[in-house]
Protein backbone atom coordinates (compact mmCIF):
# COMPACT_ATOMS: atom_id res chain seq x y z
CA UNK A 1 0.00 0.00 0.00
CA UNK A 2 1.02 3.46 -0.44
CA UNK A 3 1.20 5.45 2.03
CA UNK A 4 2.63 8.37 0.59
CA UNK A 5 5.87 8.73 2.91
CA UNK A 6 3.03 9.08 5.70
CA UNK A 7 4.15 5.44 7.53
CA UNK A 8 6.86 6.90 9.89
CA UNK A 9 4.38 9.40 10.91
CA UNK A 10 1.47 6.79 11.72
CA UNK A 11 3.93 4.61 13.22
CA UNK A 12 5.06 7.36 15.95
CA UNK A 13 0.95 8.22 16.33
CA UNK A 14 0.60 4.42 17.24
CA UNK A 15 3.47 4.17 19.53
CA UNK A 16 1.99 7.18 21.46
CA UNK A 17 -1.15 5.99 21.45
CA UNK A 18 0.32 2.40 23.27
CA UNK A 19 2.03 4.61 25.84
CA UNK A 20 -1.54 6.78 26.39
CA UNK A 21 -3.42 3.48 27.22
CA UNK A 22 -0.59 1.55 28.65
CA UNK A 23 0.12 5.00 31.22
CA UNK A 24 -3.33 5.08 31.69
CA UNK A 25 -4.00 1.22 32.79
CA UNK A 26 -1.02 1.81 35.66
CA UNK A 27 -2.53 4.71 36.87
CA UNK A 28 -5.88 3.76 36.57
CA UNK A 29 -5.47 0.18 38.32
CA UNK A 30 -4.04 2.69 41.39
CA UNK A 31 -7.02 4.27 41.32
CA UNK A 32 -9.30 1.19 41.43
CA UNK A 33 -7.13 -0.63 43.89
CA UNK A 34 -8.20 2.30 46.18
CA UNK A 35 -11.72 2.63 44.67
CA UNK A 36 -12.27 -0.66 45.51
CA UNK A 37 -10.63 -0.77 49.08
CA UNK A 38 -13.46 2.35 49.66
CA UNK A 39 -16.06 0.38 48.29
CA UNK A 40 -15.20 -2.82 50.68
CA UNK A 41 -14.69 -0.80 53.44
CA UNK A 42 -16.53 -0.17 56.83
CA UNK A 43 -16.43 4.09 56.37
CA UNK A 44 -19.67 5.42 55.13
CA UNK A 45 -18.33 8.77 53.76
CA UNK A 46 -15.52 6.60 51.97
CA UNK A 47 -18.27 4.25 50.05
CA UNK A 48 -20.66 7.24 49.04
CA UNK A 49 -17.30 9.18 47.20
CA UNK A 50 -16.26 5.82 45.81
CA UNK A 51 -19.78 5.48 44.49
CA UNK A 52 -20.40 8.66 43.44
CA UNK A 53 -17.39 8.67 41.41
CA UNK A 54 -18.23 5.21 39.24
CA UNK A 55 -21.64 6.86 38.80
CA UNK A 56 -20.47 9.94 37.26
CA UNK A 57 -17.67 8.46 35.40
CA UNK A 58 -19.64 5.52 33.60
CA UNK A 59 -22.97 7.10 33.61
CA UNK A 60 -21.45 10.62 31.24
CA UNK A 61 -19.93 10.11 27.78
CA UNK A 62 -16.34 9.99 27.74
CA UNK A 63 -16.21 12.64 25.41
CA UNK A 64 -17.43 14.85 27.37
CA UNK A 65 -15.17 14.00 30.40
CA UNK A 66 -12.41 14.46 28.34
CA UNK A 67 -13.55 18.35 26.38
CA UNK A 68 -14.22 18.76 30.35
CA UNK A 69 -10.98 18.04 31.54
CA UNK A 70 -9.44 19.86 28.56
CA UNK A 71 -10.81 23.24 28.57
CA UNK A 72 -11.93 22.95 32.11
CA UNK A 73 -8.15 22.06 33.03
CA UNK A 74 -7.10 25.02 31.55
CA UNK A 75 -9.39 27.58 33.31
CA UNK A 76 -8.90 26.20 36.28
CA UNK A 77 -4.96 26.27 36.06
CA UNK A 78 -5.21 29.71 35.05
CA UNK A 79 -7.15 30.83 37.67
CA UNK A 80 -4.55 29.15 40.22
CA UNK A 81 -1.40 30.41 38.43
CA UNK A 82 -2.91 33.75 38.07
CA UNK A 83 -1.88 33.24 34.66
CA UNK A 84 -2.76 31.78 31.37
CA UNK A 85 -1.49 28.30 31.67
CA UNK A 86 -2.76 25.53 28.85
CA UNK A 87 -3.54 22.10 29.55
CA UNK A 88 -2.28 20.29 26.76
CA UNK A 89 -3.98 17.19 24.94
CA UNK A 90 -1.63 14.72 25.97
CA UNK A 91 -2.04 15.97 29.95
CA UNK A 92 -6.09 15.92 29.49
CA UNK A 93 -6.23 12.77 27.70
CA UNK A 94 -4.02 10.76 30.44
CA UNK A 95 -6.18 11.90 33.25
CA UNK A 96 -9.20 11.99 31.80
CA UNK A 97 -8.41 8.04 30.57
CA UNK A 98 -7.03 7.40 33.85
CA UNK A 99 -10.23 8.59 35.76
CA UNK A 100 -12.37 6.73 33.46
CA UNK A 101 -10.08 3.35 33.80
CA UNK A 102 -9.80 4.22 37.52
CA UNK A 103 -13.74 3.66 37.36
CA UNK A 104 -14.11 0.39 35.46
CA UNK A 105 -11.35 -1.44 37.43
CA UNK A 106 -12.93 -0.14 41.30
CA UNK A 107 -16.16 -2.22 39.89
CA UNK A 108 -13.65 -4.69 38.45
CA UNK A 109 -11.51 -5.36 41.80
CA UNK A 110 -14.53 -4.74 43.97
CA UNK A 111 -16.31 -7.81 42.37
CA UNK A 112 -13.38 -10.18 42.44
CA UNK A 113 -12.24 -9.19 45.56
CA UNK A 114 -16.07 -10.24 47.23
CA UNK A 115 -15.88 -13.66 44.94
CA UNK A 116 -12.76 -15.09 46.82
CA UNK A 117 -14.88 -17.30 49.23
CA UNK A 118 -14.70 -16.30 53.06
CA UNK A 119 -14.09 -19.31 54.30
CA UNK A 120 -10.90 -19.55 52.63
CA UNK A 121 -10.02 -16.31 54.41
CA UNK A 122 -11.25 -18.09 57.26
CA UNK A 123 -9.03 -21.95 56.89
CA UNK A 124 -6.01 -19.06 56.40
CA UNK A 125 -6.00 -17.65 59.83
CA UNK A 126 -6.84 -20.76 61.73
CA UNK A 127 -4.02 -22.38 60.15
CA UNK A 128 -2.34 -19.25 61.86
CA UNK A 129 -0.99 -16.84 58.44
CA UNK A 130 -0.33 -13.57 59.13
CA UNK A 131 -2.57 -10.64 57.49
CA UNK A 132 0.66 -10.10 55.11
CA UNK A 133 0.29 -13.63 54.30
CA UNK A 134 -3.13 -14.21 53.89
CA UNK A 135 -3.13 -11.31 51.51
CA UNK A 136 -0.37 -12.36 49.55
CA UNK A 137 -0.72 -16.19 49.29
CA UNK A 138 -4.57 -16.71 49.55
CA UNK A 139 -6.35 -13.43 48.41
CA UNK A 140 -4.07 -11.95 45.90
CA UNK A 141 -3.94 -15.02 43.10
CA UNK A 142 -7.08 -15.61 43.39
CA UNK A 143 -8.30 -11.79 42.62
CA UNK A 144 -6.01 -11.66 40.18
CA UNK A 145 -7.66 -14.80 38.43
CA UNK A 146 -11.52 -13.40 38.97
CA UNK A 147 -10.51 -10.17 37.87
CA UNK A 148 -8.41 -10.95 34.53
CA UNK A 149 -11.55 -11.26 32.38
CA UNK A 150 -12.76 -7.43 33.76
CA UNK A 151 -9.38 -5.84 33.68
CA UNK A 152 -8.68 -7.30 30.08
CA UNK A 153 -11.48 -5.98 28.92
CA UNK A 154 -11.12 -2.56 30.25
CA UNK A 155 -8.13 -2.24 28.65
CA UNK A 156 -9.34 -2.84 25.38
CA UNK A 157 -11.91 -0.08 26.11
CA UNK A 158 -9.10 1.99 26.86
CA UNK A 159 -7.05 1.24 24.00
CA UNK A 160 -10.07 2.08 21.68
CA UNK A 161 -10.57 5.26 24.07
CA UNK A 162 -7.40 6.45 23.49
CA UNK A 163 -8.39 7.81 19.67
CA UNK A 164 -10.60 10.33 21.44
CA UNK A 165 -7.55 12.43 22.44
CA UNK A 166 -7.23 13.08 18.99
CA UNK A 167 -10.60 15.53 19.28
CA UNK A 168 -8.27 17.67 21.74
CA UNK A 169 -5.36 17.82 19.47
CA UNK A 170 -2.90 14.71 20.68
CA UNK A 171 -0.55 13.37 18.32
CA UNK A 172 -1.87 9.68 18.55
CA UNK A 173 -2.81 7.17 15.67
CA UNK A 174 -6.02 8.72 15.17
CA UNK A 175 -4.89 12.34 14.76
CA UNK A 176 -1.65 11.32 12.79
CA UNK A 177 -4.24 9.50 10.28
CA UNK A 178 -6.15 12.73 10.17
CA UNK A 179 -3.84 14.45 8.85
CA UNK A 180 -1.96 12.10 6.34
CA UNK A 181 -5.70 12.09 5.31
CA UNK A 182 -6.41 15.54 4.91
CA UNK A 183 -2.86 16.40 3.16
CA UNK A 184 -3.19 13.68 0.75
CA UNK A 185 -6.96 13.67 0.02
CA UNK A 186 -7.28 10.12 0.57
CA UNK A 187 -9.55 9.92 3.84
CA UNK A 188 -10.50 6.34 2.73
CA UNK A 189 -7.06 4.85 2.77
CA UNK A 190 -5.87 6.11 5.85
CA UNK A 191 -8.54 5.94 8.55
CA UNK A 192 -8.33 2.36 6.96
CA UNK A 193 -5.14 2.01 7.90
CA UNK A 194 -5.48 3.71 11.24
CA UNK A 195 -8.51 0.56 11.61
CA UNK A 196 -6.09 -1.88 10.33
CA UNK A 197 -3.25 -0.48 13.53
CA UNK A 198 -5.77 -0.48 15.65
CA UNK A 199 -7.09 -3.86 14.98
CA UNK A 200 -3.72 -5.34 14.96
CA UNK A 201 -3.40 -4.08 18.48
CA UNK A 202 -6.56 -5.50 19.69
CA UNK A 203 -6.06 -9.21 18.18
CA UNK A 204 -2.36 -9.10 20.13
CA UNK A 205 -4.61 -7.79 23.30
CA UNK A 206 -6.67 -10.36 23.10
CA UNK A 207 -4.07 -12.99 22.60
CA UNK A 208 -2.19 -11.89 25.84
CA UNK A 209 -5.54 -11.36 27.90
CA UNK A 210 -6.29 -15.23 26.98
CA UNK A 211 -2.89 -16.36 27.44
CA UNK A 212 -2.73 -14.22 30.95
CA UNK A 213 -5.79 -15.88 31.63
CA UNK A 214 -4.98 -19.72 31.31
CA UNK A 215 -1.85 -19.24 33.15
CA UNK A 216 -3.93 -17.75 36.44
CA UNK A 217 -6.34 -20.61 36.08
CA UNK A 218 -3.47 -23.44 36.09
CA UNK A 219 -4.27 -24.35 39.71
CA UNK A 220 -7.49 -25.07 39.52
CA UNK A 221 -9.33 -28.24 39.00
CA UNK A 222 -11.33 -28.59 34.97
CA UNK A 223 -15.16 -29.04 35.49
CA UNK B 1 -20.74 29.37 37.82
CA UNK B 2 -22.92 31.87 35.46
CA UNK B 3 -26.48 30.39 36.40
CA UNK B 4 -28.03 32.60 33.93
CA UNK B 5 -26.28 31.16 31.48
CA UNK B 6 -26.72 27.99 32.45
CA UNK B 7 -30.83 28.31 32.53
CA UNK B 8 -30.56 30.70 29.08
CA UNK B 9 -29.14 27.93 27.05
CA UNK B 10 -31.49 25.04 28.60
CA UNK B 11 -33.84 25.25 25.08
CA UNK B 12 -30.54 24.68 23.27
CA UNK B 13 -30.15 21.62 25.39
CA UNK B 14 -33.46 20.39 24.78
CA UNK B 15 -32.84 20.52 21.13
CA UNK B 16 -29.25 18.56 21.27
CA UNK B 17 -31.01 16.03 23.63
CA UNK B 18 -33.87 15.82 20.88
CA UNK B 19 -31.15 15.06 18.27
CA UNK B 20 -29.15 12.89 20.51
CA UNK B 21 -32.26 10.74 21.48
CA UNK B 22 -33.22 10.51 17.51
CA UNK B 23 -29.65 9.47 17.01
CA UNK B 24 -29.62 6.57 19.86
CA UNK B 25 -33.23 5.64 19.08
CA UNK B 26 -32.38 4.97 15.33
CA UNK B 27 -29.20 3.51 15.85
CA UNK B 28 -30.86 1.38 18.20
CA UNK B 29 -33.47 -0.19 16.32
CA UNK B 30 -31.78 -0.44 13.21
CA UNK B 31 -28.67 -2.00 14.68
CA UNK B 32 -31.19 -4.79 16.41
CA UNK B 33 -32.47 -5.95 12.91
CA UNK B 34 -29.23 -5.98 11.43
CA UNK B 35 -27.70 -8.21 14.61
CA UNK B 36 -30.59 -10.72 14.38
CA UNK B 37 -29.44 -12.66 11.20
CA UNK B 38 -26.15 -12.15 12.32
CA UNK B 39 -26.01 -13.65 15.57
CA UNK B 40 -27.91 -16.77 13.94
CA UNK B 41 -24.77 -17.22 11.59
CA UNK B 42 -22.25 -17.09 14.33
CA UNK B 43 -24.32 -19.63 16.41
CA UNK B 44 -24.20 -21.55 13.71
CA UNK B 45 -22.13 -24.45 13.34
CA UNK B 46 -21.94 -23.88 9.32
CA UNK B 47 -18.27 -22.52 8.45
CA UNK B 48 -19.64 -20.18 5.21
CA UNK B 49 -21.77 -18.68 8.22
CA UNK B 50 -20.55 -18.09 11.25
CA UNK B 51 -16.49 -17.00 9.99
CA UNK B 52 -18.26 -13.91 7.94
CA UNK B 53 -20.20 -13.05 11.18
CA UNK B 54 -17.23 -13.67 13.46
CA UNK B 55 -15.15 -11.19 10.95
CA UNK B 56 -18.01 -8.49 11.16
CA UNK B 57 -18.01 -8.66 14.85
CA UNK B 58 -14.46 -8.84 15.38
CA UNK B 59 -13.77 -6.05 13.13
CA UNK B 60 -16.07 -3.72 14.88
CA UNK B 61 -15.23 -4.44 18.05
CA UNK B 62 -12.05 -4.46 17.76
CA UNK B 63 -11.81 -0.88 15.99
CA UNK B 64 -12.83 2.82 17.80
CA UNK B 65 -16.49 4.14 17.12
CA UNK B 66 -14.45 7.14 16.15
CA UNK B 67 -12.00 5.32 13.03
CA UNK B 68 -15.55 3.95 12.21
CA UNK B 69 -17.37 7.24 11.80
CA UNK B 70 -14.75 8.80 10.62
CA UNK B 71 -14.46 5.97 7.54
CA UNK B 72 -17.48 6.37 6.79
CA UNK B 73 -18.01 10.60 6.90
CA UNK B 74 -14.53 11.53 5.63
CA UNK B 75 -13.64 8.41 3.98
CA UNK B 76 -17.13 7.13 1.54
CA UNK B 77 -16.66 10.62 -0.37
CA UNK B 78 -12.97 9.19 -1.91
CA UNK B 79 -14.42 7.34 -4.49
CA UNK B 80 -16.28 8.26 -6.97
CA UNK B 81 -18.94 5.57 -7.36
CA UNK B 82 -20.47 6.46 -3.94
CA UNK B 83 -21.46 9.81 -5.04
CA UNK B 84 -23.45 7.99 -7.58
CA UNK B 85 -24.85 5.80 -5.01
CA UNK B 86 -28.31 5.44 -3.78
CA UNK B 87 -26.41 5.88 -0.25
CA UNK B 88 -25.19 9.04 -1.17
CA UNK B 89 -28.49 10.93 0.12
CA UNK B 90 -27.37 9.68 3.26
CA UNK B 91 -23.61 9.55 2.53
CA UNK B 92 -23.40 13.41 2.31
CA UNK B 93 -24.72 14.65 5.49
CA UNK B 94 -23.25 14.18 9.08
CA UNK B 95 -26.86 12.80 10.27
CA UNK B 96 -27.03 9.80 8.04
CA UNK B 97 -23.50 9.27 8.32
CA UNK B 98 -23.46 9.60 12.35
CA UNK B 99 -26.73 6.94 12.48
CA UNK B 100 -24.73 4.61 9.68
CA UNK B 101 -21.20 4.19 12.05
CA UNK B 102 -23.45 3.50 15.00
CA UNK B 103 -25.98 1.01 13.77
CA UNK B 104 -23.28 -1.28 12.35
CA UNK B 105 -21.40 -0.70 15.01
CA UNK B 106 -23.82 -1.73 17.75
CA UNK B 107 -25.24 -4.68 15.90
CA UNK B 108 -21.89 -6.28 16.30
CA UNK B 109 -22.29 -5.88 19.88
CA UNK B 110 -25.61 -6.40 20.31
CA UNK B 111 -25.40 -9.94 17.94
CA UNK B 112 -22.96 -10.85 20.47
CA UNK B 113 -25.16 -10.46 23.21
CA UNK B 114 -27.65 -12.56 21.36
CA UNK B 115 -25.68 -15.23 20.01
CA UNK B 116 -24.73 -15.61 24.03
CA UNK B 117 -28.58 -16.02 24.59
CA UNK B 118 -28.89 -18.14 21.77
CA UNK B 119 -26.83 -20.24 23.29
CA UNK B 120 -28.05 -20.71 26.15
CA UNK B 121 -31.18 -21.95 25.44
CA UNK B 122 -31.74 -25.63 26.78
CA UNK B 123 -31.36 -27.90 24.22
CA UNK B 124 -33.80 -30.21 25.11
CA UNK B 125 -36.57 -27.08 25.08
CA UNK B 126 -35.85 -27.16 21.41
CA UNK B 127 -35.81 -30.34 21.29
CA UNK B 128 -39.33 -31.01 22.55
CA UNK B 129 -40.12 -27.97 20.36
CA UNK B 130 -39.74 -30.11 17.01
CA UNK B 131 -40.79 -33.13 19.24
CA UNK B 132 -44.43 -31.48 19.10
CA UNK B 133 -43.66 -30.92 15.60
CA UNK B 134 -43.16 -26.96 15.40
CA UNK B 135 -41.50 -25.32 12.19
CA UNK B 136 -38.46 -24.00 12.86
CA UNK B 137 -39.45 -20.74 12.28
CA UNK B 138 -42.40 -21.05 14.92
CA UNK B 139 -39.45 -22.38 17.09
CA UNK B 140 -37.51 -19.55 16.20
CA UNK B 141 -40.13 -16.90 17.44
CA UNK B 142 -42.05 -18.80 20.06
CA UNK B 143 -38.92 -20.75 21.60
CA UNK B 144 -35.44 -19.15 21.32
CA UNK B 145 -36.13 -15.62 20.73
CA UNK B 146 -38.14 -14.95 24.03
CA UNK B 147 -36.05 -17.25 25.96
CA UNK B 148 -33.03 -15.09 24.26
CA UNK B 149 -33.97 -12.05 25.07
CA UNK B 150 -34.68 -12.36 28.86
CA UNK B 151 -31.85 -13.74 29.60
CA UNK B 152 -29.45 -11.31 27.76
CA UNK B 153 -32.00 -8.24 29.10
CA UNK B 154 -29.41 -6.94 31.15
CA UNK B 155 -26.92 -7.16 28.67
CA UNK B 156 -28.96 -5.17 26.59
CA UNK B 157 -29.09 -2.23 29.04
CA UNK B 158 -25.97 -2.06 29.26
CA UNK B 159 -25.56 -1.77 25.22
CA UNK B 160 -28.24 0.97 25.44
CA UNK B 161 -26.38 3.17 27.80
CA UNK B 162 -22.80 2.36 25.77
CA UNK B 163 -24.93 3.71 22.67
CA UNK B 164 -26.28 6.70 24.72
CA UNK B 165 -22.55 7.68 25.67
CA UNK B 166 -20.70 7.13 22.21
CA UNK B 167 -23.61 8.96 20.73
CA UNK B 168 -21.68 11.69 22.11
CA UNK B 169 -19.23 11.19 19.06
CA UNK B 170 -21.64 12.63 16.70
CA UNK B 171 -20.14 16.34 17.69
CA UNK B 172 -16.95 15.61 16.21
CA UNK B 173 -18.75 15.32 12.65
CA UNK B 174 -20.64 19.01 13.35
CA UNK B 175 -23.69 17.40 14.82
CA UNK B 176 -25.49 19.59 17.60
CA UNK B 177 -26.22 16.92 19.97
CA UNK B 178 -25.66 17.49 23.46
CA UNK B 179 -22.01 17.01 23.53
CA UNK B 180 -22.29 19.13 20.20
CA UNK B 181 -24.37 22.08 21.86
CA UNK B 182 -22.03 22.05 24.51
CA UNK B 183 -18.62 22.70 22.60
CA UNK B 184 -21.11 25.45 20.34
CA UNK B 185 -21.73 27.26 23.77
CA UNK B 186 -17.93 26.83 24.86
CA UNK B 187 -16.68 27.86 21.42
CA UNK B 188 -18.92 31.31 21.85
CA UNK B 189 -18.52 32.25 25.39
CA UNK B 190 -15.93 29.72 27.27
CA UNK B 191 -18.24 28.96 29.78
CA UNK B 192 -16.65 25.74 30.05
CA UNK B 193 -18.24 24.51 33.18
CA UNK B 194 -21.45 25.44 32.64
CA UNK B 195 -21.97 23.84 29.26
CA UNK B 196 -19.85 20.28 30.22
CA UNK B 197 -21.47 20.44 33.62
CA UNK B 198 -25.33 20.87 31.77
CA UNK B 199 -24.96 18.38 28.87
CA UNK B 200 -23.35 15.84 31.90
CA UNK B 201 -26.31 16.39 34.12
CA UNK B 202 -28.49 15.26 31.01
CA UNK B 203 -26.68 12.28 29.96
CA UNK B 204 -27.47 11.57 33.67
CA UNK B 205 -30.36 12.25 33.43
CA UNK B 206 -30.52 9.80 30.23
CA UNK B 207 -28.70 7.31 31.95
CA UNK B 208 -30.58 6.73 34.85
CA UNK B 209 -33.71 6.72 32.81
CA UNK B 210 -32.71 3.74 30.51
CA UNK B 211 -31.57 1.95 33.97
CA UNK B 212 -34.83 2.36 35.62
CA UNK B 213 -36.75 1.43 32.55
CA UNK B 214 -34.60 -1.66 31.90
CA UNK B 215 -34.84 -2.81 35.57
CA UNK B 216 -38.60 -2.85 35.42
CA UNK B 217 -38.41 -4.75 31.95
CA UNK B 218 -36.25 -7.23 33.61
CA UNK B 219 -39.01 -7.36 37.01
CA UNK B 220 -41.74 -7.60 34.74
CA UNK B 221 -39.97 -10.57 32.06
CA UNK B 222 -38.20 -12.15 35.12
CA UNK B 223 -41.19 -12.61 37.61
CA UNK B 224 -41.90 -16.43 36.78
CA UNK B 225 -37.77 -17.23 37.46
CA UNK B 226 -35.63 -17.41 40.04
CA UNK B 227 -32.60 -15.59 41.08
CA UNK B 228 -30.21 -18.41 40.30
CA UNK B 229 -30.95 -19.00 36.81
CA UNK B 230 -29.91 -15.54 36.07
CA UNK B 231 -26.64 -16.36 37.06
CA UNK B 232 -26.46 -18.99 34.19
CA UNK B 233 -26.06 -16.30 31.69
CA UNK B 234 -22.34 -16.68 29.99
CA UNK B 235 -20.72 -13.25 30.88
CA UNK B 236 -20.94 -11.05 27.63
CA UNK B 237 -18.17 -9.30 27.70
CA UNK B 238 -16.78 -6.93 24.57
CA UNK B 239 -14.02 -9.04 22.59
CA UNK B 240 -12.18 -11.80 23.83
CA UNK B 241 -11.68 -13.37 27.72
Amino acid sequence: MDLKGFGAQIATGAGLTLLVAALSLVIGLAIGGLGAAAKLSGSRPLRVIADAYTTLMRGVPELLILLLLYFGGTVLLTWVAGEYVEVNGLGAGLFALSLLCGAYTTEVLRAAIQSVPRGQLEAARALGLRQAHVVRLVMLPQVWRLALPGLGNTWLVLLKDTSLISVVGLEELMRKSAIAAGATHQPFTFYAVAAGVYLLFTTVSVLGISALERRARRGLARA
Amino acid sequence: MDWQLMLDSLPRFLAGAWLSLKLIGISLVAGAVLSLPIAFARASRRRVLWMPAFAYTFCFRGTPLLVQLYLIYYGAGQFAWVHDSWLWPLLRQPFGCAVIAFAINTAAYQAEILRGGIMAVPVGEVEAARALGMSEWLILRKIVLPQALRLTLPAYGNEIILVVKSSSLASTITLLDITGVARSIVAESFAVYEAFLDAGAVYLILTFLITRAVGAAEGRLMRHLQREDLAKVPSLVPLGS
